[in-house]
């Protein structure tokens, strides 16, 4: 009797938190995406202000999670306010016929201690391409995937005609993310 | 007659002394053209020039001041009045001070603004001030009023120099050439 009490309080001890450890929905202000450019060999850090996104993920079944973000191209801030302008141009994001960059997730997979490598695809104007990112997770009431990647600007023509030149700004641009959703 | 070697100043000393006066000159120019170029590569390209120049000033100069703290400079002329020595006084610590101060103020002005200062693109210098928009922009005026007061004073240099060449006929523009001429005597 006094062992199967137990066993019961064990087994609600053990089914309580897994039930709180599912994550779903977004929260942007708790999230972040920020960017490292290299310019004439200078790390120049902006941000992007504006993203909404969605998360499921259960850490007892990561490989069923998924990722969805999209950010807002318009909302960057370059740190430099003629810049901020400029990327808006043809020449670098087009906003004005693709104002969206999406990502999307098509793996989840536990490489153990909180660390997981996310693959997905990653879509800035028009073009599609394959990333792989190792992030870790924080978990808590409000649960948060960190960690970053390198592109080529160029895989995505970010930066055309005089831009191209990556020998003053350089090809690859660091993306580091914070994406953050609640525990249901 | 005195000898020339006394009345000269050494060949570090007008060597630096040219040298810096050519990248000073140069860079100025520099920021007047580039402060309102519209983005592009070539902006970019030489912002960091102008910035690798400036660093330049500053070492150079260091090497100066250390050189001139071992090597006395020629006497400035006996007969000059007693409130040009003071100004020439005057007028060359200034510049010292803001052959420092103007390269100083255009780094905190670049840390301030989010973008380092990375010397000939290798050397990465620290970041004395975090990123703050607001005082970038008060350092941008800074650098700007200092660069100004420096050309003024600049100007009066190079014209005390010629004055002294041209109508007190004495050595204090010659002595700085870096070709050898006849020592003259004030009339």
């Amino acid at each position: 009797m006094t062992r199967s009490l137990i066993g019961c309080l064990l087994g609600l001890t053990l089914v309580v938190p897994a039930m709180a450890n599912e994550y779903s929905g977004f929260r942007p202000g708790e999230s972040r995406v920020s960017f490292v450019s290299t310019q004439m060999n200078v790390p120049v850090e902006g941000r992007f202000k504006r993203f909404d996104g969605s998360i499921h993920f259960d850490p007892d079944a990561p490989a069923g999670g998924s990722a969805h973000l999209e950010v807002e191209l318009a909302s960057i801030d370059t740190g430099l306010e003629e810049a901020d302008e400029e990327v808006a141009s043809a020449e670098w994001f087009d906003i004005a016929q693709h104002p969206k960059a999406i990502f999307a997730s098509s793996s989840v997979e536990p490489l153990g201690n909180q660390l997981f490598r996310i693959h997905g695809q990653l879509t800035i104007k028009g073009k599609t391409r394959e990333i792989v990112t190792d992030a870790r997770f924080e978990p808590g009431a409000v649960g948060a995937f960190s960690g970053s990647f390198k592109l080529l600007r160029s895989d995505y023509a970010i930066g055309e005609g005089m831009w191209s030149d990556t020998s003053v700004v350089a090809d690859e641009v660091e993306i580091r993310f914070r994406i953050a959703a609640p525990a249901q | 007659m005195p000898q020339p070697r006394q009345t000269r100043y050494d060949a570090v000393a007008i060597t630096l002394h040219w040298l810096v006066a050519i990248v000073i000159i140069g860079n100025f120019s520099l920021g007047i053209y580039m402060h309102e170029l519209p983005l592009s590569p070539w902006k970019l390209k030489i912002y960091s020039w102008h910035k690798w120049a400036g660093v330049s000033v500053f070492l150079l100069v260091a090497l100066r001041l250390a050189w001139r703290s071992q090597h006395t400079p020629p006497p400035l002329p006996a007969a000059m009045p007693g409130w040009q020595k003071k100004a020439a006084y005057a007028g060359h610590h200034t510049l010292y001070l803001l052959m420092f101060v103007v390269p100083v103020s255009g780094w905190l002005m670049s840390s301030a603004l989010g973008v380092q200062t990375v010397y000939f693109g290798v050397l990465p210098l620290p970041d004395l001030l975090d990123k703050n928009k607001e005082l970038g922009e008060v350092l941008k005026q800074v650098h700007k009023v200092l660069n100004l007061g420096m050309a003024a004073i600049v100007l009066s240099h190079a014209a005390a120099a010629l004055k002294h060449h041209y109508l007190d006929r004495d050595d204090v523009l010659t002595r700085m050439l870096p070709w050898s001429t006849t020592p003259r005597s004030p009339r």
